[in-house]
């Protein structure tokens, strides 16, 4: 353990990415202390005489959203959502679909396809409808969001982490594992899991993103955050139709989603380095 | 093989099944009145009831079920409640549209995304490989109205080498195919790029290197066929994935496709088309994911299909 | 017995009225492109019942009567005259001579009675067929116990009589309704379940085309009845376009009329463009924006409760939320419909004052729910009543939902807050009557009604039948009153709180002319198509 961290802390990109997820969370935790205004204080000054938001300025330093609310109070309390989301929900799918993905490209057979038809299945469901009658059973909130996103995104990973292992289990080293009489716990997490890494932080990383913005899609029908509670993919939702008129509206929420998911893609390649110590070497 | 084929055609044909009576069962729990939202304000109680019964709203739901997957057997795909034509035709008239969408997509997709991540994995920790990186999260955690608007606001109005909307000639469809396929360009790049380097790291690519082999030919050669399976994989999703993209997408560039007609069925609650485009959608997310499962050992000849 | 004569005016009007555009003469030719978001639903004129396809089915169609361009005001159309008798239950229409529909045959009287029996058929499933209630034997066709209205006689190929079971001061109205155009019965038969996408009507447009999705082509009816009109040889409607492209492609010089208005993203920037002065006409509608609340449940069953919600809203914020395309509101019915009081200023801004209502209620801490379509602005706006609300101590949280389903929740009287916008769009004709059965009068009160606030006071309603049953014409002035007062006393009651009242801002490109009143004809949305012009036309 003790080697596994020191090894982390030597890649300076990672110890960076690490650095912004915690400052990002300790933002959102201390919004309060830190947020000039209240962010869903709608402000009569905050519009133009026209209706239009405000610029960045001296007053509102990320300038104001459509309802003349405070654009950097918003991002803060958002930055509470967003995260809760991000990670959580995009890490649950992750979690299930390569647990899943794994499991039945290794043992294919009857319990293989079984698991695969099932992903069939789910993916043959449009997601939006899947939340919009969810909300039915369950009040339009976190909870919805959470749920509706891992039964979303698992089915993907699990079918691109099926397709890997099954091609790595054909492999030579995985039979002359098999054949020295590995059981296949061992095969699984000693020869299989480590190869998998790189497409489960893809997954895990970019995953982020699109969930944050899937989100999004799931508060516009109603079935998400509702308004006013800040997120960051519904602050862009909402005013995207105003980016080429206030495209402060678009690119900072935009810029702090690209920040999270980028970091926490620093960090991911930080841990399959300090994970793997064969392969140290980054020059590949 | 054949026995294979026919397991697979099996289980699919279950899976529709599945899939139509779950989306059945979804739509009804949805708590929208289709029958206020026809009848207007003005309606009398009776009108209304009487709009009900037409369309059937008012028998049990396993009636209502039962009679839509016998008509759906036949190829009949019911009515739409606003606009009362035949979901099929409406369908079938939106399809290819989308479907040409979707062919643009995916080649836009490999064309930015197997490139991308070559070169990325090939210069790993360089500065092309952080600009490939950073602009791969770019393109996946931009809205696609976003992406839709700029490329439309710069290439089709300040530039005018595209024309802003429509459908039907080959510069309409460059666009809207480049906007629903940039964030998957960003994916498979991602995944190109781990792939590769995953390769990169194996004894025979070392070996082969150590034997000469010229450096592109080991990259081509090892490195797709590794990356080949999710690839393969991914592209097989990708119906699924876009069929909430193309909504966005065909309303910035008025693209007459699926996506526009299931976004106003949604929010009137038309059923039936609701129904038919989900199941519709569902044959080809299904023949997708098939067909990926088939090509995989046309790649890989060390999978067996079982 | 005194019969009432009213002669056809149609022709004067319309060439007296269109040349007041900018001094210039309507040229004959050219053609124009509109856009809209959404594809439309169908062109049945008994059954098109959203504001696209409304005043698309106008053009292609008519009815006895219509409203001279950009007004109001109710003029006979395919109809030559008509007499009311005195106990206003029998309405005579003579047709005019030579209406030919667009395949070529001519216009009967037999015609009318077909397409207002087609509106009140259950097998049409058409959404006004309650529109026509008055007319005897009603009833007896909707319930299926009769294949004809006896209250509709045609004793020549000239004549339509209607009889009527109660007087209906709104009864021309309803003739000039898209529900009673008139339509050719063997073309409805011809095209069965395919009418609504093949019309064919007597309309100044002639229907060519439609592409499901992309574009439907209006070409100009030679033989239309008035001469003149319409200007345009050709219309093409484009759809499935996001206004904001739109607003875009018409900088190009690619299309006319942006049809679902400026968005609100764009709104300043074309505002501000000195380009643009001439090629934004502005003009009232027949709109309200409001508030209901559910009067049948705690809290909003205490009166104070509900007036306190109305003295809460600030409504100068939220005009200004929309740019300042409206006016705030201060009864229910728009500036533009008659009967509307200028005396009467409603409830002022005055949260102190809500507050001290509350306390008296003893309703502090109320905890409730606000529905509201998902389409912008209807989010903000709503999110500015909950900041307004929140201000006097009612905590109320957003549904925001698609359309379909806040209509359901309101019509099933789970809503206890919903707010209007984009759904109770505007009036289907411009008389205070229709401001009231079916969202204010006890008929809308059921499961699945419109009547969201499900407030149902049986005296507003004996006084409403009332005022309907003044049908001469000296009474008109009377009748008007008396929607007044009524309207006046619902604002007492608080069943709404209305917000504001919309103006209309209609976007063309500098190729169009005509009157600024026809790009916002209060009956024709968004444009009065017949009698706009393309100024490079012949």
């Amino acid at each position: 353990m003790q080697d596994f961290w020191n090894r982390f802390r030597r890649d300076r990109l990672a110890v960076i990415g690490l650095a912004t997820i915690l400052l990002l969370l300790v933002l959102g935790l201390f919004a309060p202390a830190i947020a000039p205004y209240d962010p869903n204080q709608q402000f009569f000054d905050g519009l133009t005489l026209e209706g239009s938001p405000l610029p960045p300025g001296e007053r509102f330093w990320f300038g104001t959203d459509t309802n003349g609310r405070d654009q950097f109070s918003r991002l803060l309390y958002g930055a509470r959502t967003s995260l809760l989301i991000g990670i959580l929900a995009n890490g649950i799918a992750v979690i299930i679909g390569s647990f899943l993905g794994v499991t039945a490209g290794y043992l294919r057979g009857t319990a293989g396809a079984a698991i695969m038809r099932l992903t069939d299945l789910m993916m043959a469901f449009p997601p939006l409808l899947l939340a919009i009658a969810l909300a039915a059973i369950l009040k339009p909130g976190l909870a919805i969001i959470i749920v509706v996103i891992a039964l979303v995104n698992w089915v993907q990973i699990a079918r691109v982490i099926y397709s890997e292992t099954v091609g790595l289990s054909e492999r030579d080293y995985i039979e002359a594992a098999r054949a020295l009489g590995a059981g296949p716990l061992r095969i699984l997490i000693r020869h299989l899991l480590p190869h998998l890494v790189p497409t489960i932080t893809v997954y895990a990383t970019l995953g982020i993103a699109t969930t944050v913005l899937l989100e999004a899609m799931l508060s516009f029908l109603g079935r998400g955050v509702q308004p006013p509670t800040p997120a960051w993919g519904m602050m862009i939702f909402e005013s995207q139709s105003y980016f080429l008129s206030a495209p402060w509206l678009v690119f900072i929420p935009g810029a702090a989603i690209l920040i999270l998911a980028l970091s926490f893609n620093l960090v991911g390649d930080g841990l399959r380095d300090a994970l793997d110590p064969t392969q140290r070497d980054r020059s590949g | 093989m054949i026995g294979y084929i026919a397991r697979r055609l099996v289980a699919s044909v279950m899976i529709l099944i599945g899939v139509t009576m779950v989306t059945f069962a979804l739509t009804f729990m949805i708590p929208a009145d289709p029958v206020a939202m026809l009848a207007g304000r003005n309606a009398t109680a009776q009108t209304r009831e009487q709009i009900r019964h037409q369309l059937g709203l008012d028998r049990p739901l396993p009636v209502q079920y039962a009679a839509y997957v016998g008509r759906l057997a036949v190829g009949d795909f019911g009515k739409s409640y606003a606009r009362k034509s035949d979901v099929g035709d409406l369908i079938a008239s939106r399809l290819p549209p989308t479907l040409l969408l979707m062919l643009g997509a995916i080649l836009a997709e490999l064309m930015i995304g197997i490139p991308a991540g070559i070169y990325a994995a090939s210069r790993r920790g360089g500065s092309a490989d952080k600009v490939a990186m950073t602009l791969s999260f770019v393109t996946v955690s931009t809205p696609q109205f976003v992406v839709g608007l700029t490329l439309l606001y710069v290439f089709a109005y300040l530039l005018s080498w595209f024309p802003l909307s429509g459908y039907g000639s080959l510069s309409n469809l460059v666009l809207p195919a480049l906007t629903l396929g940039m964030a998957g360009g960003g994916w498979y790049s991602r995944m190109m790029r781990s792939s590769m380097i995953e390769v990169l790291r194996q004894d025979y690519i070392r070996t082969a290197r150590a034997k000469g082999m010229a450096e592109g030919r080991v990259l081509l050669v090892h490195g797709l066929r590794n990356a080949a399976l999710p690839i393969i994989a991914m592209i097989g999703l990708d119906i699924g994935i876009f069929m909430s993209g193309v909504v966005v997408v065909e309303n910035v560039f008025g693209w007459p496709g699926i996506g526009q007609l299931m976004w106003q069925a949604i929010q009137s609650l038309d059923i039936p088309i609701i129904m038919g485009v989900t199941t519709v959608a569902a044959v080809f997310i299904v023949l997708g994911n098939f067909l990926a499962d088939l090509i995989a050992p046309l790649i890989d000849p060390r999978i067996r299909l079982r | 017995m005194k019969r009432l004569f009213v002669a056809a005016m149609a022709v004067v009007s319309a060439t007296m009225f269109a040349p007041l555009a900018s001094g210039e003469t309507p040229k004959q030719g050219g053609a124009a492109v509109v856009t809209f978001n959404n594809d439309l639903t169908t062109l049945d004129p008994q059954v098109g019942y959203d504001w696209q396809n409304w005043s698309v089915i106008k053009s292609i169609f008519d009815g006895l009567m219509d409203y001279k361009p950009g007004t109001t005001e109710l003029e006979p159309d395919l109809a030559k005259e008509y007499t009311v008798s005195d106990d206003g239950l029998t309405y005579t229409f003579k047709l005019r001579d030579g209406l030919k529909f667009h395949n070529g045959r001519p216009v009967t009287a037999a015609d009318v009675k077909y397409s207002l029996e087609r509106a009140v058929n259950p097998a049409t499933q058409s959404p006004g067929a309650g529109y026509f209630s008055m007319i005897k034997g009603h009833d007896e066709l909707s319930t299926g116990k009769a294949k004809e209205m006896s209250g509709i006689a045609t004793p020549d190929d000239k004549t339509v009589v209607f009889t009527l079971t109660r007087p209906d001061a709104t009864f021309l109205h309803l003739m000039a309704i898209n529900f009673g155009f008139v339509v050719p019965k063997e073309e409805v038969e011809k095209a069965g379940a395919d009418w609504g996408k093949k019309p064919v009507g007597t309309g100044a447009f002639k229907f060519v085309e439609w592409v499901p999705g992309q574009h439907i082509v209006l070409e100009r009816n030679q033989d239309y009845h008035r001469a003149g009109v319409p200007y345009l040889d050709k219309l093409t409607f484009e759809f499935g376009q996001d206004p904001t492209v739109a607003v875009l492609r018409l900088g190009k010089g690619e299309v006319d009329i942006v049809g679902d208005g400026i968005p609100p993203a764009q709104f300043a920037q074309i505002m501000a463009d000195p380009a643009n002065k001439d090629l934004i006409a502005i003009g009232d509608q027949l709109h309200t924006g409001y508030v209901t609340m559910n009067v049948t449940q705690p809290p909003f069953d205490n009166l104070k409760v509900r007036q306190a919600v109305n003295m809460a809203i600030n409504k100068d914020r939220i005009v200004r939320l929309i740019n300042n395309r409206g006016v705030t509101a201060t009864q229910p019915l728009p500036p533009a419909m008659p009967g509307y009081n200028r005396q009467n200023k409603g409830y002022s801004f005055d949260p102190e004052g809500a507050k001290k209502l509350l306390k008296e209620a003893g309703a502090e801490n109320i905890s409730t729910e606000l529905y509201a379509m998902n389409v912008d602005p209807n989010p903000r706006i709503a999110q500015a009543i909950q900041q307004d609300l929140a201000a006097i101590g009612i905590k109320a949280e957003i549904r925001s939902l698609a359309q379909a389903e806040v209509i359901a929740a309101g019509g099933s009287g789970k809503a206890p807050l919903v707010w209007s916008g984009g759904m109770a769009w505007i009036a289907d004709f411009p008389d205070p009557a229709n401001f009231y059965y079916g969202i204010l009068g006890c008929a809308g009160v059921v499961e699945g009604g419109w009547n969201w606030a499900k407030y149902c006071n049986k005296d507003f309603d004996a006084r409403a039948a009332k005022a309907d049953a003044m049908v001469k014409s000296d009474q008109a002035e009377a009748r008007i009153a008396a929607w007044q007062g009524i309207f006046d006393d619902v604002l007492k009651e608080a069943p709404w709180a209305p917000v504001f009242n919309e103006k209309r801002f209609t976007y063309h490109s500098a190729r169009l002319g005509g009157d600024p009143a026809l790009f916002t004809d209060p009956i024709h949305i968004p444009v009065n198509y017949d009698y706009i012009y393309a100024k490079d036309g012949k």
